[in-house]
């Protein structure tokens, strides 16, 4: 095991009840923790979108959109935008999940300090605070980002009905494009049908 | 390969606990703690690690929100294996046929819309008209159409917000199961026909509250949600609509009975969300909903009292407007008596126990209530009271 993953493991130790704090050699080794990411991340495919498990930090999901051949105007623009929509997405809800477990943390510090108590118990169990005193920290937190969820929605809801728009003109294009392919390969065709 | 026993140390409280301690700045930890059927998430993701702060990061990562009460069990696989499931979970946007079904389930929610077109029915089979099973079939499905394309559009609006809260990781937009596009089309789908059948097939009035309901849900109430606590309000009238449709599907007028079944649901809707939303403070804050469960709590509770106990004066009227018998209000003191027993435990404690034994109370009370009010109806009516607007109904059919 790396460095990291054995301070990984004590961590998770930590977190364990205690019934199961202390583990045999060969649970220890049962447990395969890995740190680094998966990198893996699809070629694209020229007919479906490839998606992809959430990511830890915003919970969206990547999509690695399809690249068609002979990818028209239309195509490309809609494939840019989703694209940037996403890595938009992604940036501000990681940096809103971020923020909030680092106030959260704080808080409940700050908290436990005024009560005079220290982070971890006695066992070395980090202490909670009741739902209550919780709930000071959730007010105070919507409040103060009421401005930014609201600029966020607003560009959010623009930009989705932007891409839909926009997915229903290429879905209509490339029909429209069977249909009079279709049309004209049967009229250059079989003379007699 | 050695499995051990889940239900001997882990169990889902102890993962909740832990979840609840998550921090995403620190190390990066994350087990797999669940086999290939739970389809775990987990993530890994190479963050500098701190040593004190010691985050334990997702150690139940994604808990399928449709799964609560299994307990997860711990399955012990080679890193090859591993990577190999990683990899798998890249998963191409190719709709089969075969899932299309569920999909549209859970896009629609089902069970909501379930429930939706059963308020629906009580309000048609209130109405002091004879029963015409064929107008109530059509007006039913027209209901559940409209809801279910009101639904979607929903879940279409909603998709960022709903992957960052445990309770809908798993809709389909949400899993990348098929496109916003497809979402939206299956709403037209089902939204147009929903309110064609309704204006044209029962009568235009129950059409137009219909449409109004889906844009009061679409783009009033799903908006507000996180602008203002206002939207408990809105969110109150889109479920006491479906009723009055029923209403006005059989009589075809909006009449003091009809508003008195949507003022029941409007009533209920108060002590069932607040007592719900009072358990997800944390998943609404970080997911920037405004509701009155987590910036004003004190509101939040005062409301779901007062209109618990609103409940008691609306089954009193009843009688009253002629829509039950005295009956009706007398056998249905209990439980209106329990559910504001429990409101009034809920506003004085003010803890998730008090929260969640009013939510499920909720759940029953409602059915019942309404089962009560059917048991009592009253069937004789003065005549200038009731209109039959046969003319409004253009499919009558010619036996009727």
């Amino acid at each position: 095991m790396t460095e990291l993953q054995v301070t990984c493991m004590q961590h998770l130790l930590l977190y364990l009840p205690r019934s199961v704090r202390a583990p045999s050699p060969a649970r220890l080794h049962a447990c395969r923790c890995s740190c680094t990411r998966s990198a893996y991340r699809p070629e694209p495919s020229s007919t479906h979108d490839w998606v992809g498990p959430p990511n830890p930090l915003s919970n969206l999901r990547p999509i690695v959109y399809h690249i068609p051949e002979n990818e028209t105007e239309l195509e490309k623009r809609l494939r840019n935008l989703r694209q940037e929509t996403e890595d938009w997405n992604h940036n501000f809800w990681a940096k809103q999940n971020i923020t909030f477990s680092k106030e959260k943390e704080a808080f409940i510090i700050s908290q436990l300090k005024a009560k005079g108590l220290t982070l971890r118990d006695e066992d070395g169990r980090r202490r909670s605070l009741s739902s209550e005193e919780m709930a000071m920290f959730y007010k105070n937190f919507l409040d103060k980002n009421r401005l930014r969820h609201a600029n966020y929605n607003k560009e959010w809801y623009r930009r989705n009905f932007t891409i839909t728009l926009l997915m229903a003109r290429v879905t209509l294009n490339s029909v429209w494009r069977t249909v009079s392919e279709r049309h004209s390969s049967k009229k250059n065709g079989t003379p007699t049908s | 390969m050695h499995r051990r026993e889940p239900s001997n140390w882990l169990t889902y409280q102890h993962l909740n606990f832990l979840k609840r301690q998550v921090s995403f700045t620190g190390s990066c930890i994350s087990c797999n703690w669940f086999d290939g059927t739970h389809k775990p998430q987990t993530e890994f993701s190479h963050l500098k690690p701190t040593a004190e702060n010691a985050a334990v990061q997702n150690v139940s990562a994604s808990r399928k929100a449709g799964s609560p009460d299994e307990p997860p069990h711990v399955q012990v696989e080679t890193e090859e294996e591993k990577q190999a499931r990683l990899d798998r979970q890249w998963k191409q946007l190719k709709v089969d046929r075969a899932d299309l079904p569920d999909i549209y389930a859970r896009l629609s929610k089902i069970k909501l819309t379930a429930l939706v077109v059963t308020t629906a029915a009580a309000g048609f089979a209130m109405a002091p008209v004879p029963f015409d099973p064929i107008i109530f079939f059509v007006s039913s499905l027209g209901t559940g159409l409209a809801s279910c394309a009101a639904n979607s559009i929903n879940q279409y609006f909603e998709m960022p917000f709903d992957s960052n809260m445990n309770r809908t990781k798993n809709r389909p937009l949400v899993r990348g199961q098929i496109s916003p596009l497809h979402a939206v089309s299956f709403a037209l789908a089902c939204g147009v026909p929903g309110v064609a059948l309704l204006t044209l097939a029962v009568n235009p009035l129950t059409g137009f509250l219909g449409a109004l309901n889906i844009f009061l849900y679409t783009c009033c109430y799903t908006p507000l949600k996180r602008l203002s606590i206002t939207n408990t309000w809105v969110g109150a009238v889109v479920g006491a609509i479906p009723p009055v449709m029923g209403w006005t599907a059989a009589t075809g007028c909006l009449e003091p009975g009809a508003l008195l079944l949507g003022g029941f649901l409007y009533s209920w809707q108060f002590p069932h969300f607040n007592a719900l939303s009072w358990n997800l403070r944390e998943d609404y804050s970080r997911g920037g909903y405004r509701m009155m469960s987590v910036t004003h709590p004190t509101m939040c509770k005062r409301v779901a009292l007062r209109h618990s106990l609103g409940l008691i004066g609306l089954s009193t009227l009843a009688p009253v407007l002629d829509v039950t018998t005295w009956t009706f209000p007398i056998i249905s003191l209990p439980i209106n008596l329990y559910i504001s027993y429990l409101a009034f435990r809920f506003y004085h404690k003010g803890d998730r126990s008090s929260a969640r034994k009013l939510f499920f109370c909720s759940l029953w009370h409602l059915p019942m209530l309404l089962l009560l009010a059917l048991t009592c109806k009253k069937y004789s009516r003065n005549q200038e009271g009731a209109t039959l607007p046969a003319a409004s109904l253009p499919l009558t059919l010619p036996a009727n």
